[in-house]
């Protein structure tokens, strides 16, 4: 995939405060609707699932179609009810995965 | 002309032009039609008419550059055990084709709030409609204008 992610999440919180997570990858995210120079049109090649999880459980996540601009970016929200760590993944059309983990402590 | 009859032509116009290019370059892009959209909501909500309110779709009124148009939807829910937001698909109607996302929340999510940036092909309307846990379904449209496409056409 050849893609980095970045992921914004504070430190700690206090047990039911509701952060804010914030994602980023890079990715062309390629649509499918270009034309090389030649007029030929160029293959999609999308990450089309992203997904977030907190100590297993499933938090937010996004079916995503060609219409997702390049570099995809998310924000959403979580609700901490104990320390842990969020697992973030992304699936390419490839079926490739990549995956990200950050830890949150418990103010 | 008033906005319906507006709408109805360039629908049609957009719709027949996609289909003559579709013969003529054997390609299969052709533009979303009222029926897709139609189709695509009918299939998310189980065939109910989303209602108004509970949704409020964020936009901007103009986006200068059709490649990243910035959107943000939140749902007014509990977002408890037995009352919470499953997921909110988003369209945008007149694009190749009418899918942009679909979120998916759950209790943990604490807030039924997303926000992502989008490619839109040309001014047009998006849709946000949201499932809730009982099989309530709910939608808000707003209209965008969009001053350079964003679909790479």
């Amino acid at each position: 995939m050849a893609a980095k992610p970045r992921v914004k999440i504070p430190k700690s919180a206090a047990a039911g405060d509701i952060i804010t997570v914030k994602t980023l990858i890079s990715h062309k995210m390629e649509s499918g609707q270009r034309k090389d120079g030649d007029g030929n049109p160029i293959p999609r090649d999308i990450i089309n699932t992203f997904t977030c999880t907190f100590n297993g459980k499933p938090v937010f996540s996004c079916d995503m179609d060609p219409a997702v601009s390049a570099n995809p970016y998310f924000e959403f929200k979580a609700k901490i009810t104990e320390a842990g760590t969020f697992t973030f993944t992304w699936v390419d059309d490839a079926g490739e995965v990549t995956e990200m983990t950050k830890d949150i402590a418990l103010k | 002309m008033n906005k319906s009859k507006r709408q109805f032509l360039s629908r049609t116009l957009g719709v027949s032009a996609g289909m003559a290019v579709t013969a003529l370059l054997g390609s299969s892009r052709a533009l979303a039609s009222v029926e897709d959209v139609q189709k695509a909501v009918d299939e998310f909500s189980g065939g109910k008419t989303p209602a108004e309110g509970v949704v409020t779709l964020t936009t901007p009124e103009i986006a200068e550059n059709g490649n990243s148009v910035p959107i943000s939807v939140s749902v007014d829910s509990p977002m408890s055990e037995d009352d919470y937001v499953e997921s909110v698909m988003i369209l945008a109607e007149d694009n190749p084709s009418a899918l942009v996302a679909t979120f998916h929340f759950s209790p943990a999510s604490g807030e039924a709030v997303a926000s992502t940036r989008m490619r839109l092909a040309r001014t047009q309307n998006v849709l946000a409609v949201a499932k809730m846990s009982n099989g309530d379904v709910y939608s808000a449209t707003n209209n965008i204008k969009v001053t350079i496409g964003g679909c790479g056409g």
